[in-house]
């Protein structure tokens, strides 16, 4: 099972060609626990291409995490829709990984456990979860770790178990939620290049969810800006810098990266502004 | 990735010269020296304790301060504990009065460690069961529970089975609000991760839920096992045939404070082995814990 590649891994449902993301008109509402409404997005469009990096980049607090949980069929929309593959989201999503900034690991579970996890869910035997479980760790530089449990492993070393869990049952699409906020900076920049690469070989579509620019811009092909309360998709930009990316600190001197850097940021200066002095004034 | 974790590990490898070593372990023995000697102060502090209440009861009451005929002496505390495992009690050895207490107590502790597991998480985990029963389980809980013992033996006679019964009430309410808690705190992260990657209800409960929980499950055990005994005990002295229970009250209808007091000691003595059983269980069971954690909790 290890041995076989992406393309023709059959073991999860979702398994087969990445699938694009379609988001139209999506807006949800909370119950606040005075019965009052909260809308965390209104009117969030968006694409996310089949195969393509996505990137999400915003203030605290404008609804990015909340267009993920649609996406993944944790939570429904209140008003639009979002289609996966061509196919309006109801339910859990299949094919879909979800990747937390805090490393949601099973603290009682070793490291091989964890990863086996997501083999185990679609029903493939222990024998040969077992198996692709040891191949992923092997993949993310883990081998030699798998009896290990988590609160043993320093802080990237778990991030990379995330990684291996996250995508081992090949996913059409991976969520990542700041999956590296969390971390010092030289290990960031070294998960960094082990996702693109990674990444590259499994080809899944992904929505990554971040504050750091630098981040969104190293990564993807495309960083959507989101606006803060209510939460909307403010501009979008197409990252065409050539891929394989290589070492994402490397990137971050080419010319062609600040200068889109640049504009970005020109666009997301003002809404970080806005949300300063908005939770400045509302904590004054 | 690999060159990475291999050049900063030998950076962070202190130089060994024979120097160096030679300091190493001398720091060492200096260290487990200072470990030798505070272990040393602690067990003199707890005979020292155990001396002076032991010694100054006997004392008291041998000087005619206080009066051994209520309060008993440690010295006819020893000659009752003699006389129970040599000459046994009224109603057979102690051995088979101990043995029936225990059962009661262990059958009482399955039972309501059981039944507060399962339905714990059941209301734990669903919202509308625990808003329905969350009132009636809280005026449950305020009654005091110790009084049903009566209606126990007045229904089920003065065999085993109200004995039983009385532990488990009083068990399954420990580690139903332990077990219900438990389910409450897991990481919802973790939740939402395996449901996206398919997982059902009760893969749900088995990966997450419940695993989760046993850390809180385990600590109630460890209370859990004390009421189990109470109510066995307490169900014996209002009517049995057997039991520890029932040798405590007849000592009080005799006047015997010394006999009420080696039955304690008895009853102690079980707990404490249960207890050291519990903490195997807990330790196999949390393996996966963070030592310092599992470690303090040793430390009391």
């Amino acid at each position: 099972m290890g041995d076989q590649q992406p393309h023709t891994m059959t073991g999860s449902p979702g398994a087969d060609q990445p699938a694009g993301i379609e988001i139209v008109g999506l807006t949800k509402r909370f119950l606040t626990p005075k019965g009052e409404t909260f809308t965390a997005i209104h009117d969030v469009t968006l694409t996310v291409e089949p195969g393509q990096f996505c990137a999400i980049v915003g203030p605290t607090g404008c609804g990015k995490s909340t267009t993920l949980a649609q996406v993944s069929g944790l939570e429904r929309p209140s008003a639009g829709s979002v289609s996966v593959g061509g196919r309006i989201v109801e339910g859990i999503t299949s094919g879909v990984s979800y990747m937390f900034q805090a490393d949601s690991l099973f603290p009682w579970k070793t490291v091989l456990g964890n990863v086996m996890i997501g083999p185990v869910l679609v029903g493939t035997p222990k024998k040969a979860a077992e198996k692709l479980a040891l191949d992923w760790l092997r993949r993310v530089g883990l081998a030699g770790f798998e009896d290990r449990y988590p609160h043993q492993l320093s802080g990237g070393m778990r991030k990379r178990v995330a990684m291996a869990a996250a995508l081992i049952n090949n996913p059409r699409i991976l969520l990542m939620d700041e999956p590296f906020g969390a971390l010092d900076v030289q290990t960031k920049a070294i998960m960094q290049t082990e996702l693109l690469g990674l990444w590259e070989e499994l080809r899944p579509s992904v929505l990554f969810i971040t504050h750091d620019l630098d981040e969104a811009v190293a990564l993807s092909d495309r960083v959507v800006i989101m606006t803060s309360s209510p939460g909307t998709v403010k501009d979008v930009f197409d990252v065409d810098l050539p891929r394989p990316r290589g070492d994402v600190q490397e990137i971050r001197h080419e010319e062609r990266f600040l200068e889109i850097q640049g504009r970005i940021w020109e666009s997301l200066r003002d809404e970080v502004t806005r949300a300063y002095q908005q939770t400045a004034g509302a904590a004054a | 990735m690999s060159t990475m974790t291999s050049t900063s590990r030998t950076t962070t490898t202190p130089a060994t010269g024979s120097a160096a070593q030679e300091r190493e372990t001398e720091l060492q023995v200096a260290g487990r020296r200072a470990r030798a000697r505070r272990t040393a102060w602690v067990w003199t502090g707890r005979v020292g304790v155990a001396i002076l209440v032991i010694g100054g009861w006997q004392w008291f009451t041998s000087a005619g301060w206080v009066d051994k005929f209520f309060y008993g002496q440690p010295s006819g505390i020893w000659d009752s504990l003699v006389r129970l495992f040599t000459q046994g009690t009224a109603f057979g050895t102690i051995w088979e009065n101990l043995w029936i207490t225990v059962q009661e107590a262990f059958l009482g502790f399955i039972a309501g460690t059981i039944a507060g597991v399962v339905i714990g998480i059941l209301f734990g985990s669903n919202r509308y069961l625990a808003s329905v029963f969350g009132p009636y389980i809280k005026i449950v809980n305020s009654i005091p529970r110790i009084v049903l013992g009566s209606i126990f033996i007045v229904a089920f006679g003065l065999g085993v089975l109200p004995k039983v019964l009385l532990a488990a009430v009083l068990v399954f309410f420990v580690v139903f609000f332990n077990a219900f808690q438990g389910v409450r705190e897991v990481d919802q992260n973790l939740i939402a991760n395996v449901r996206v990657l398919g997982a059902s209800p009760f893969q749900v409960a088995r990966h997450v839920t419940i695993p989760s929980a046993m850390t809180w499950i385990i600590a109630s055990l460890h209370t859990a096992f004390g009421f189990a005994i109470i109510g066995a005990l307490v169900a014996e002295v209002l009517g049995a045939q057997h039991g520890i229970g029932l040798i405590i009250s007849q000592a009080q209808g005799n006047f015997d404070p010394n006999t009420v007091f080696a039955c304690m000691v008895i009853v102690a003595v079980v707990t404490l082995i249960a207890e050291y059983l519990i903490t195997l269980l807990e330790k196999a069971l949390l393996k996966w814990r963070p030592p310092s954690r599992a470690e303090s909790a040793q430390a009391l």
